[in-house]
């Protein structure tokens, strides 16, 4: 532990950091270690394209979407706390947590991770899934195999589904209650290695 | 209730024992036996059927047995000739010697089904008790009977009986229909609980029962030494996949805990049988002459039944799916490719005396995507119905025969010490192994398994046949304590299926685990699930982690880019995995908006507008009641297709047959008229010319009211062709001829269209099977009331559309919404899932809804519209402008109005060349008239050319 906390501490705001997302020093100093492999210029920020470079994504049919969804609105860059921030959404729920209300809901609450996915969905960042981006990322995934009809008949058919206010747009509140039955926890996870 | 039940169970049983009994003074004088031998040799025709197995080397009854296995041989041989010696001609013979082997097994099998019929009876007392309690029970009672009737027990579970033909039909369809994704999400936990918890189980319990017999509590009777005690923990610590499935399935815990108590007792098998054989060849050699190499051995050869059985198991599941990519041609055999692989997978396997059960596992898990999608609708409903059923009664009769053998007072040895502490220790141990397990493993699971979770693995370690068939196996000369451990086995067996089999229910609820929901994904879940696959992976590859979700990628593209081109099908291969959940789901939500919300649909859009469409049917009320009659029973079929395999099959089946004995009701009081007119045609073809009949009537319709001359000269055209075709001079008839002849000019449009989009006509070949019980039926009966309501309908023409919309294409078809359903519901059905969804959906967004003026309906009812309501959009070709629209209707609607000219000639030139073929193919006629090639084209795209129609049509036939 106490090389490793040496190197935390090298890393501005580390703590702060794990007291926020519960990430432990090792996972802290991993994800900066990947942080500054994908942080080609060094300049302690990442950009749309640092992403590009890992390789495994650009087999990843939907990976555009989701390396936006890494960026606030209006933000070119992320840096390492934000970039931590939002892998912090994929850790499992602690379920012995003790859950007192006063704190803000951690990163990987159930709603967080939901709130996620969502944005990825979400484009334009308007609070809700149109009918073109929901078509976008089901083109993506579906790929050349489906036609636009087959795809517009899925996206229609989604949004029936989930539009309960009938704006033809899914909102968070919609696209939570559509998953509500779905292990979020489960599914939305992923283990950090120790 | 269930009193009476089981008395009435005891006379069949008494009745189909009698025979026994009554066979040898039949056979005694001629051959010589003693009436003993021979009841004993007729008794034991169950072992007749599988060879017992070298290794079974029985003492006590088992070698009197196999010695009365003997002489049966050579009595049979001896038979023949014997009936001679009897002097003249007997006009009864008795051949039971003759029928006997099937007879007896038929007539278990009927006990064992008809029990299962007694105990559901009552639904109270089945929520609280399980099926096979009840079955040990029954068994309990049969073996007494047949005890008392024989003064031995003649039946028991045999091993080899139970190895090669029982166990494997529950294993593969355990395997085949295993969730596979769930399976491999929960790998690592079942992997571990299967190896680690049952060689735990095992040692610990070997270990402590051999401290109990030096501690004095196990009796000095019970000549054990530790291998001895090793090998039965060994065969008593593996949790049972019968026994388990029995009892889980009933009682419905969430999907996780199932997969991992289910998938732990398949895959501990491997673990069984490697330290069963290695301590039988321990307990051979003597524990003195054991080195220390033959340990190392122990291991390399779990290694080898474990790794080798999963490779044999996935070599066929290979070979399995790239059969069924070839099997386009031979639809019917289909199914029995899966049971035969599926079945060598697991013989291969004993074969190299490989771990079976996971071989087969494997295999089924390996297969089941592949084939499942390169397999017709049909074979698929064929393999999941037939494997369930094999499993059933497999399982029935795996607890019947545990209940009976346990009746057998010479396998008995009593040793209370022995089986309480048996008892204790396997409940013991399991429960610490599952904690402790559980303990390193939640440091590494996403979801750890809570204390709840923990309790219901503990009380669900199982045990059942494989230990009792496995310590049936022993031999008695090496294994002395043979007969006290077959005791034990049957006191475990017997104590964790009744007893816990019993509690778990109650424990669970108490509980209250978490429940499994047999509710189906919806279209936003399969969605965001795959989203949720995407963003895993990609956050995985960004965090620089290789984990589950990295390798799973891998394997899916590993999947896409070379397996998948190697086992499905060019046609299959293009799918997409998510449209075809889109399509189950729309199906799914169609079936059942019909079926409840028939009335609504009815008032909202479909109301039958023309009198004679509503005479058409005239006991029809709504839609459901309509489509009931009309097939909506294959429908539910496509539903029972969806169903979470394992739940409510039997429910399910028997709602399908309630529905299919009502079909076409209306339809056969004709069918003495015209079947002999007509080679019994496939299910498809009947259906589409069906189709066709419905269409025509409702083009009937507007065609009368516009044209009713012209309308009048072709049916007195009809009326002479009808009436020379057929000796039937009746009106009804003729005009059915009529409908028949005009419809292949319009329909043939839309299943081109069909074809082009979709350029899928293998799944149409669905031909073979046809799962309706219903007789084949000749494809031209009509409703007695429809001709009646026929003659009438031109003068009821105000409730026909106004001459100037039927011309319009759309018009014709929505003005009477009725036969629109019914060619949507035929579509549905006969055909699968892709042409018909695809099509009335794609039509739906290709055009801007010209029938009916899109107003806001309830999504239910809109989706239901796409059943109905925009049919005839689908004439035009998907993406084409409305422009094109009206043109193609156009070409739609010349057809029928020049054809009866054209068809005139045609036909009186078809008289000439012989009434026979004419009445073979009523459609051929209008299809010839090439006035219009392309319309031409399309109907020879469309209707059955005789070449290739007769074929297709006489496959079921032969059957």
């Amino acid at each position: 532990m106490g090389s490793s906390n040496s190197s935390v501490n090298n890393i501005p705001n580390a703590q702060e950091l794990m007291q926020e997302t519960g990430f432990s020093a090792a996972h802290i100093l991993r994800l900066h270690e990947r942080f500054e492999f994908l942080d080609k210029h060094k300049c302690g920020q990442l950009r749309p394209q640092d992403f590009g470079a890992v390789q495994e994504l650009a087999l990843n049919p939907i990976g555009d979407s989701i390396i936006s969804a890494f960026f606030s609105p209006g933000q070119e860059t992320v840096d390492f706390a934000s970039f931590v921030r939002i892998l912090a959404h994929f850790r499992p729920t602690d379920r012995n947590q003790s859950r007192d209300g006063a704190q803000q809901e951690p990163a990987n609450s159930s709603i967080r991770k939901l709130k996620f996915a969502f944005q990825m969905y979400d484009q334009d960042r308007d609070g809700k899934i149109s009918r073109a981006e929901l078509l976008q990322v089901l083109r993506a995934m579906l790929g050349i195999q489906v036609t636009e009809e087959q795809l517009q008949s899925i996206a229609e058919r989604a949004i029936q589904e989930a539009d309960l206010d009938r704006d033809d747009a899914i909102s968070f509140d919609e696209f939570r209650k559509s998953l509500e039955k779905v292990d979020i926890d489960h599914k939305m996870s992923i283990r950090f290695l120790r | 209730m269930l009193l009476l039940g089981l008395t009435l169970l005891l006379t069949a049983a008494a009745a189909a024992d009698l025979p026994d009994t009554g066979a040898p003074p039949l056979l005694g004088p001629g051959l010589g036996f003693s009436p003993s031998v021979s009841a004993s040799a007729s008794a034991p025709p169950l072992l007749l059927l599988p060879q017992p197995r070298p290794e079974y080397g029985a003492p006590g009854v088992a070698l009197a047995r196999s010695a009365a296995e003997e002489p049966a041989v050579p009595a049979e041989e001896e038979e023949g000739p014997h009936h001679h010696h009897g002097g003249g001609y007997r006009v009864v013979q008795w051949e039971w010697s003759y029928v006997q082997t099937p007879y007896i097994i038929a007539i278990w099998l009927l006990v064992a089904s008809v029990a299962k019929i007694l105990f559901h009876f009552s639904q109270r007392f089945t929520t609280v008790v399980p099926e096979s309690c009840m079955l040990i029970l029954l068994g309990l009672v049969l073996g007494g009977v047949v005890l008392i009737a024989n003064k031995k027990q003649l039946y028991q579970l045999e091993p080899a009986l139970f190895f090669l033909f029982l166990l494997p039909t529950i294993v593969g369809d355990a395997g085949y229909f295993m969730p596979a994704r769930l399976f491999f999400d929960n790998l690592g936990a079942i992997l571990t609980y299967a190896v680690v918890g049952t060689l735990w189980n095992a040692f610990c319990t070997g270990f402590c029962l051999y401290a109990a017999k030096l501690l004095g509590v196990i009796d000095e009777r019970v000549q054990a030494d530790l291998m001895d005690f090793l090998l039965f923990g060994a065969l008593i610590s593996a949790v049972d996949p019968v026994a388990v499935l029995a009892v889980f399935e009933e009682v419905h815990v969430n999907d996780t805990l199932f997969i991992i108590v289910f998938g732990e007792s398949l895959v501990n098998d491997a673990v069984t049988v490697v330290l069963y054989k290695v301590y039988i060849s321990f307990v051979e050699v003597g524990v003195e002459n054991v080195q220390t190499a033959d340990y190392f051995k122990g291991v390399a050869s779990f290694l080898i039944v474990s790794i080798g059985g999963t490779l044999v198991g996935l070599v066929f599941a290979v070979i399995l799916g790239f059969i069924t990519r070839f099997t386009k041609k031979v639809r019917i055999i289909e199914p029995l490719f899966v049971f035969l692989m599926v079945y060598l997978a697991y013989l291969t396997a004993e074969l190299f005396s490989l771990s079976a059960i996971l071989s087969m596992t494997f295999c089924g898990i390996g297969a089941n995507k592949y084939v499942e999608a390169n397999i017709s609708q049909k074979s698929r409903t064929t393999v999941k119905y037939t494997m369930k059923t094999l499993a059933s009664i497999a399982e029935t009769i795996i607890f019947i025969f545990l209940g009976i053998s346990a009746v057998d007072k010479s396998k008995w040895a009593w040793d209370t010490g022995l089986v309480s502490c048996t008892l204790v220790f396997i409940f013991v141990f399991r429960a610490a192994g599952v904690i402790g397990q559980t303990w390193v493993l939640n440091r590494f699971r996403l979801v750890p398994l809570d204390k709840i979770d923990q309790v219901v693995m503990s009380y669900g370690g199982l045990r059942g046949a494989v230990a009792f068939a496995l310590v049936v196996l022993l031999d008695g000369e090496q294994v002395k304590a043979k007969d006290y451990f077959v005791a034990t086995t049957i006191v475990v067996v017997f104590f964790t299926v009744m007893f816990q089999g019993l509690t778990i229910k109650p424990l669970v609820d108490w509980l209250k685990v978490p429940r499994s929901t047999s509710r189906k994904p919806t279209i936003n879940e399969e969605i965001h699930e795959r989203a949720f696959d995407h963003i895993l992976t990609a956050v995985e590859d960004i965090a620089g982690l290789q984990g589950y979700h990295h390798w799973r990628d891998k394997w899916e593209q590993f999947d896409k880019n070379y397996l998948s081109k190697l086992l499905l099908r060019k046609s299959v291969y293009r799918k997409s995995e998510l449209w075809e959940a889109y399509q189950k789901i729309n199906i799914r939500d169609a079936i059942s908006v019909i079926d409840q919300g028939g009335n609504v649909l009815t008032s909202a859009r479909l109301s039958l507008p023309s009198m004679a469409s509503r005479a058409s049917f005239p006991e029809v009320t709504n839609v459901t009641n309509y489509l009931r009659e009309n097939g909506s029973g294959v429908c539910l079929d496509l539903q029972v297709i969806d169903n979470v395999p394992g739940a409510k099959v039997e429910e399910d089946t028997e709602t399908h047959h309630v529905l299919a004995e009502n079909l076409y009701k209306p339809r056969r009081r004709y069918q003495s008229h015209y079947s002999r007119h007509f080679m019994p045609l496939g299910e498809k073809e009947r259906q589409d010319r069906e189709v066709f009949q419905r269409n025509m009537k409702s083009r009937m319709e507007t065609f009368k009211s516009t044209r009713h001359k012209r309308h009048k000269k072709e049916r007195s055209l009809k009326k002479r062709r009808g009436s020379d075709a057929k000796e039937d001079g009746s009106d009804k008839p003729r005009r059915n001829v009529s409908w028949q002849d005009k419809n292949p000019v319009v329909v043939p449009v839309e299943s081109e269209e069909e074809k082009g989009e979709h350029s899928d006509p293998e799944k149409e070949e669905d031909v073979g099977i046809t799962f309706v019980a219903r007789k084949a039926e000749t494809p031209k009966q009509r409703p007695k009331s429809v001709p009646a309501a026929l003659d009438g309908s031109p003068l009821a023409s105000p409730s026909s559309p106004p001459s100037g919309d039927s011309h319009l294409p759309w018009k014709g078809s929505v003005g009477s919404p009725p036969p629109c359903v019914s060619v949507e519901a035929n579509k549905i059905i006969p055909v699968d899932l892709q042409q018909a969804w695809n099509q009335s959906i794609s039509s739906l967004e290709s055009i801007s809804s010209p029938p009916v003026p899109a107003e806001p309906v309830h999504p239910r009812v809109s989706a239901l519209s796409r059943l109905g309501g925009p049919r005839p959009a689908s004439y035009t070709p998907p993406g084409s402008t409305a422009g094109s629209t009206s043109s193609i209707g156009a070409q739609v609607l010349q057809g029928p109005f020049c054809f009866p000219e054209r068809n005139k000639k045609e036909e009186e030139e078809e008289e000439e060349e012989g009434g026979a073929v004419q009445e073979m193919q009523p459609l051929m006629s209008s299809l010839r008239p090439p006035g219009n090639p392309c319309v031409y084209l399309r109907s020879l795209v469309m209707a059955p050319s005789p070449g290739s129609g007769e074929p297709h049509s006489r496959g079921p036939t032969q059957l």
